[in-house]
C-alpha cells in the first residue's frame, strides 16, 4: 500500500513530468454574457479556441457575474458549442461590474487550478483591460488582437494598423494567453446546433478571494441604438467630416435603416461631435469586417483604414477623385454626398 | 504627488511603413519618427494636472536606444520637469517594459503612472495593464476624462468602453491609460524647446534596474498584409446600385 508521503511525492513528480514532456492541453475561454447569453466575441473567441483542440485536450469557459442572468447564460454555454467540455461560473458581486482588478485576480485563481496551456478571450474593450493584467499575475507576454492561429504556439497579428502581419511565436511556459479579433474567427453552422448533452457546470471557490478592492464602479452610460451591433453588422454605412455637422449625420443613418445596417463614423466625425465616438471604425475605434461597407465622405487615412479593410464589398463615394480611400474600395462614386445619398435612398430596394 | 508618464519613440503615424525585404520587420532607418500620438496625450493630461495643482512634478521616461533622448527633449519640451531614459535595445516586448516600469516606479514613488493606451507600432494595447498588474495598483484604461480628488487621494475617470461610457473611481497611487478623446496635446514652443535643453535626463542601464530581458516571443516573420484587387470608379448611382445587386450580390 502507497504511503500518504510517496502518494504525494508520485503526484507531484507526474504533474512537474507533464509540464516539462506532455503539455496538459486545456483551453480557457473567458466569455462574456448579456441578458441570460453569451456575447456574439465570446462565441467567436470559442470558435478560435477550437482551433488548438486536438483529440485530448479540453476546453472550459470561464463565466462571472452575479444573480440569475449569470446562471441562466452558464446553462446556455454548457450546450453552445460541441468542443465545450465544462463551464465555470463565479458568481460574486465582485463581478457584476467587469472591473479589471478582480477579473484578473480570478483568471489567475481559475489557473492555478486548472493548469491551462491556452487562455483566449475577445480583443474588445472588456478583454483587452483584464487579459494583459492577468498575463501580469502570471509573469507571461499576451499576444492581442490575434487573427490567424497556424500553430498551437504561433499566430498571426496586425501591427502598423493593420499595414504589416506579424508572424508570432509563443516560447514561453503555460499558459499562452490571447485576445482575438472576432471578425477573423466568425461562428460556424457548427456551432449553432446546440449540444443535447450540456457539459457539467462548475462553481468556482471564491473562498480564498480577497474582499477589498482599490477601484469602484461609478456608473455605466450606454448608447442606445436600435440598429444592429457594429462589431457583427453584415452592412456598415459610415460618415466622415464631409457631412459636417450632427444633423446632416441623419442622413446615414436615414440609409443605415433602409439597408438594416449599422452606423459607423470616422476619427473626424467622432471629434467634431456628430456621433458618439463608440462608433468610430478604425486602428483605435471598432474593427469591422462587414459584407458591405460604405464610405460617404472619408478620406481613407491610414487608421481609418485599418478598421475596416477585411470588408467583404467596400463602396466609397467622395468628392475628391484623389482620395486615398478609393485605392481600396470595389465600387468608387465621385460626386457630392448630399446629392447621392438622397438619390440612393430612393433606388436601394428595401431589405429583405 | 508626482506623476510619471511614459513616452515611446516609434515611427511617425503618417509614413507609410515598408516592410523589409528579409521580412523581419518593418524598416525603422531614415524613417521620420515622433512621439507615439497616446504618449503625447498622456504627457499633456500630466501636464494639465500639474497646472491645476493637483501634481508637483511631471517625469517622463522613456526605454530603447540612444534615439528616445530625442523623444524625452521633446516631451520635456512640452513641460515634462525631468526625464529619465532607460538604455535598452529597440525590441522590448510590453512585459519588460512594464517590469522596467514597475523597477522605475519603486525608485521614484509617483502617485499616478500615465501611459498611452496603445503604440501605434506594435498596436499592442498591454503595457498599462501589466504595470498596474505588476504594482496592484488599480487601472483606467481607455480614459477620456480623468479627474483627481487631492484630499480623498481617489481619481474618477471616464472609460470609452464597446456600446458607452464606463466611469471608475481608483484609488491612488494608480495606472492610467490614455483615449484619443482626452485632451489635445500642446505644441512646444521655441523658448520651451530651449528651456528643454538643460533640463536633466537621468540615463539607467537595466542592470541599475535589475530587469531580466528574456523574452517569451518571438517573432517568425513580418509580412504585407493581401493587397485588395483593384476596384472601379463608376459613373451614376444607377450603375452601383446594380453592381452591388447583381454583380456582389450583397443588397
Amino acid at each position: 500500500m502507497f504511503k500518504p508521503t510517496s502518494l504525494t511525492y508520485l503526484i507531484a513528480h507526474s504533474r512537474r513530468r507533464s509540464i516539462a514532456s506532455c503539455r496538459h492541453l486545456g483551453t480557457l475561454v473567458i466569455a462574456e454574457h448579456e441578458g441570460g447569453s453569451l456575447t456574439a466575441s465570446s462565441l467567436s473567441s470559442i470558435e478560435a479556441a477550437g482551433k488548438l483542440l486536438s483529440k485530448d485536450s479540453s476546453l472550459s469557459l470561464l463565466l462571472a457575474g452575479a444573480g440569475p442572468t449569470l446562471q441562466e447564460a452558464a446553462a446556455k454555454a454548457a450546450s453552445c458549442h460541441p468542443s465545450v467540455s465544462q463551464v465555470l461560473v463565479a458568481d460574486s458581486d465582485k463581478f457584476k461590474n467587469p472591473l479589471a482588478e478582480p477579473w484578473a485576480k480570478l483568471v489567475h485563481l481559475v489557473q492555478q487550478k486548472g493548469e491551462y496551456s491556452h487562455i483566449i478571450a475577445a480583443s474588445n474593450s472588456f478583454g483587452k483591460n483584464i487579459l494583459p493584467r492577468a498575463a501580469a499575475l502570471l509573469d507571461v507576454s499576451p499576444i492581442t488582437d490575434v487573427i490567424d492561429i497556424s500553430e498551437s504556439n504561433t499566430f498571426v497579428r496586425p501591427i502598423y494598423a493593420g499595414n504589416a502581419l506579424s508572424t508570432i511565436r509563443y516560447t514561453g511556459s503555460d499558459p499562452c494567453m490571447l485576445t482575438v479579433r472576432s471578425t477573423s474567427f466568425p461562428v460556424g453552422s457548427t456551432s449553432a446546433d446546440s449540444k443535447t448533452n450540456p457539459v457539467p457546470i462548475h462553481q468556482v471557490d471564491l473562498s480564498t478571494f480577497s474582499e477589498d478592492w482599490n477601484s469602484r464602479h461609478v456608473k455605466q452610460t450606454t448608447q442606445d441604438s436600435e440598429r444592429p451591433d457594429l462589431g457583427s453588422a453584415r452592412v456598415v454605412i459610415t460618415g466622415g467630416r464631409a457631412l459636417k455637422s450632427a444633423e446632416n449625420f441623419k442622413l446615414i443613418e436615414k440609409l443605415a435603416e433602409k439597408l438594416g445596417a449599422a452606423v459607423g463614423a470616422t476619427r473626424a466625425a467622432v471629434d467634431a461631435g456628430y456621433v458618439p465616438n463608440d462608433l468610430q471604425v478604425g486602428q483605435t475605434g471598432k474593427i469591422v469586417a462587414p459584407e458591405l461597407y460604405m464610405a460617404f465622405g472619408v478620406s481613407g487615412a491610414i487608421q481609418h483604414i485599418a478598421g475596416m479593410r477585411d470588408s467583404k464589398v467596400i463602396v466609397a463615394v467622395n468628392k475628391d477623385a484623389d482620395a486615398p480611400i478609393f485605392q481600396v474600395a470595389d465600387y468608387g462614386l465621385v460626386g457630392d454626398l448630399f446629392e447621392i445619398i438622397p438619390e440612393l435612398l430612393e433606388k436601394l430596394p428595401e431589405k429583405k | 504627488m508626482k506623476i510619471m508618464v511614459a513616452i515611446k519613440r516609434v515611427v511617425d503615424y503618417a509614413v507609410k511603413i515598408r516592410i523589409k525585404s528579409d521580412k523581419t520587420g518593418v524598416e525603422t532607418t531614415n524613417v521620420k519618427m515622433s512621439m507615439n500620438p497616446f504618449c503625447e496625450i498622456a504627457l499633456e493630461e500630466a501636464l494639465r494636472m500639474k497646472e491645476s495643482g493637483v501634481a508637483s512634478e511631471v517625469i517622463a521616461v522613456s526605454m530603447g536606444p540612444t534615439q528616445c533622448v530625442d523623444t524625452l527633449r521633446t516631451g520635456l519640451a512640452m513641460g515634462a520637469d525631468r526625464a529619465i531614459h532607460v538604455d535598452a535595445p529597440s525590441t522590448l516586448y510590453p512585459l519588460t517594459v512594464a517590469k522596467l516600469l514597475k523597477a522605475l516606479v519603486q525608485v521614484e514613488k509617483p502617485g499616478l503612472l500615465i501611459l498611452g493606451k496603445q503604440a501605434i507600432d506594435d498596436d499592442c494595447n498591454q503595457t498599462g495593464q501589466m504595470v498596474a498588474g505588476l504594482l496592484n495598483w488599480p487601472q483606467g484604461t481607455f480614459a477620456s476624462k480623468v479627474v483627481v480628488d487631492k484630499e480623498k487621494k481617489a481619481a474618477t475617470v471616464d472609460r470609452e468602453v464597446d456600446g458607452g461610457l464606463e466611469t471608475l473611481c481608483l484609488d491612488l497611487p494608480a495606472v492610467i491609460t490614455t483615449d484619443l478623446r482626452l485632451n489635445q496635446p500642446r505644441y512646444a514652443t521655441l523658448p520651451n524647446i530651449m528651456k528643454a535643453k538643460s533640463k536633466p535626463i537621468k540615463k539607467m542601464s537595466l542592470a541599475e534596474l535589475n530587469v531580466d530581458l528574456r523574452s517569451d516571443l518571438e517573432v517568425v516573420q513580418v509580412t504585407a498584409p493581401p493587397v485588395r484587387k483593384a476596384g472601379v470608379i463608376l459613373s451614376s448611382v444607377d450603375e452601383l446600385v446594380d453592381k452591388l445587386k447583381n454583380e456582389a450580390h450583397v443588397i
